[in-house]
């Protein structure tokens, strides 16, 4: 009765339709927030790690370490029971925020700390022998220089984001995977495995492989934008 | 008020265990056109370097304008006081010529973008670029982006200038026209020009004073004329042989 072609499982689905749509708000929700907390943590740690304060470098070095190297199931669980039980419950949601932010965070902030890397010493030495402080050669000379270079990795991390909210499982989410699970596994509504695994594969689908498309046509346009420019300059030469 | 733009009194430089600048006292006055010349290795572009603080003194002062620079009005003296055309020319990539001349004039100097852009199409027409105002920097040969450089150096309007060795990267053929712009700029009365080069023709025309370092030291120091005729060293002497062949 799970099977692909049972009309009576795919009508069990479509019953169940607002269930899934509260699954893929909550997850949508998680993930868009989630990514801007990852952003704005890889940004921050990024440039701790890229600067000159030994002190902030190592902390910088503390946090991508730690959170890379333990499960992020382990760090939502820790997010969630420690604030439950210390009385200051936040929710599931916020939770997985949280989480995934810190999480993602972590390896953005390698992503930003690689790109800025790649960048050649002229350009730090040109922009302060203009005057430019730390903060403002890296918001008006460095950063928009490590776009293309990091616009790749950082699409990868947004792609893992979103299919990583399926770890709020564990603290009981409502995110799609989660309310998928307790649909098929439902004491009333069990049973229709296959239309709903499928349901919900084709919305993460539909979900990330836009952005990929989005980050590999981005990143054509501007090599192919870098093309043209260096054939004018042959052509001037 | 003082009459000296840069002043290095008893500068010591290290890199880690390598002992670069030794004591080097130097004074350039306002509208003074210095050219250091010297081997490599000797100095020539940490001593510049120091000037903007590039690379901060391990002793030592260096004062702009009778103002002691310290790691705190450093910014501030630099925007005001001082800019620089390197080797690499060290353009912005990602910005086109013309924003890459308005850019510290906007963001810094807290110019118009009208004014800014204003004063960077008088500049391209001092460098001769105009026409290249909306392209980006690797559209153009080293020697244009050179010029370009010094035009951005330019519209920031600061009365010192440095050059580390601006003609050494470039292909022979475009080395004249970047000369050409720098002995123009020269005959400007108020503008302080520190260049570290190899071009002898160019240190003969323009230099007031020509300072040759040898391992960190300023060894001799004198007039083009007193150089290329009858110098003391026969360090210098040997350097100028082998240059000027
Ligand atoms: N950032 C640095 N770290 C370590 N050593 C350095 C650094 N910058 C310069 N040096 C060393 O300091 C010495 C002087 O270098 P500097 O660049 O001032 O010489 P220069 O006279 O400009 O030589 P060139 O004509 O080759 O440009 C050299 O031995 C160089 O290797
Ligand atoms: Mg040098």
């Amino acid at each position: 009765m799970g099977g692909l072609f049972s009309a009576y499982a795919w009508s069990k689905v479509w019953g169940f339709r607002m269930g899934f749509l509260t699954g893929l708000g909550n997850t949508l929700l998680t993930a868009l927030l989630g990514i801007l907390l990852a952003l704005a943590l890889g940004l921050v740690f990024g440039l701790m790690e890229t600067g000159r304060i030994r002190g902030l470098r190592v902390i910088a070095g503390i946090y991508i370490e730690f959170i890379q190297n333990t499960p992020i199931l382990l760090q939502m669980c820790f997010i969630y029971y420690a604030l439950a039980f210390s009385g200051h419950s936040i929710g599931i949601v916020p939770t997985g925020i949280i989480a995934l932010g810190i999480y993602h965070g972590a390896y953005m902030a390698e992503v930003f700390h690689a790109g800025i890397g790649s960048i050649p010493k002229g350009q730090f030495e040109a922009a302060q022998s203009q005057g430019f402080t730390y903060m403002e050669s890296m918001r008006y000379v460095i950063l928009p220089q490590t776009i293309k270079i990091i616009l790749p990795p950082m699409v990868n991390q947004v792609v893992n984001l979103f299919k990583n909210t399926s770890c709020l499982y564990i603290v009981g989410g409502m995110d799609l995977i989660s309310v998928t699970y307790s649909f098929v596994t439902g004491e009333k509504t069990g049973g229709a495995y296959s239309p709903a695994y499928l349901l919900c594969g084709v919305l993460f689908f539909l979900m990330c492989y836009p952005l990929s498309r989005l980050a590999t046509s981005w990143e054509m346009r501007l090599k192919r934008k870098e093309m043209a420019a260096a054939v004018t300059a042959a052509k001037a030469a | 008020m003082s009459d000296i733009a840069i002043k290095m009194e008893m500068v010591n430089k290290s890199f880690g265990d390598l002992h670069v600048l030794k004591d080097v006292n130097l004074e350039v006055k306002k509208g003074e056109k210095l050219v250091i010349i010297g081997p490599s290795g000797s100095g020539k572009s940490t001593t510049v370097r120091c000037m903007n603080f590039l690379e901060k003194p391990t002793s030592g002062k260096v004062s702009i304008d009778g103002e002691l620079m310290t790691e705190k009005n450093c910014r501030r003296i630099i925007r005001e006081k001082i800019s620089m055309v390197f080797q690499q020319f060290n353009l912005y990539p990602h910005l086109t010529v013309l924003k890459n001349l308005t850019l510290a004039p906007m963001k810094l100097h807290g110019i118009s973008k009208g004014q800014a852009e204003e004063t960077a199409y008088h500049y391209l027409d001092v460098v001769g670029l105009r026409d290249k105002a909306d392209v980006y920097p690797i559209a153009l040969s080293g020697g244009q982006q050179q010029r370009i450089a010094i035009a951005r150096a330019l519209c920031v309007k600061t009365p010192i200038i440095l050059f580390d060795e601006p003609t050494s990267a470039l292909d022979p053929e475009t080395i004249q026209e970047v000369l050409d712009v720098m002995v123009r700029l020269a005959k400007e009365d108020n503008i302080t020009m520190v260049v570290v080069t190899h071009e002898m023709g160019f240190a003969k025309q323009v230099a007031d004073r020509i300072v040759f370092m040898e391992d960190g030291r300023i060894i001799e120091e004198g007039t083009p004329e007193h150089f290329f005729t009858h110098p003391d060293s026969p360090r210098v002497q040997e350097f100028l042989g082998k240059i000027i062949r």
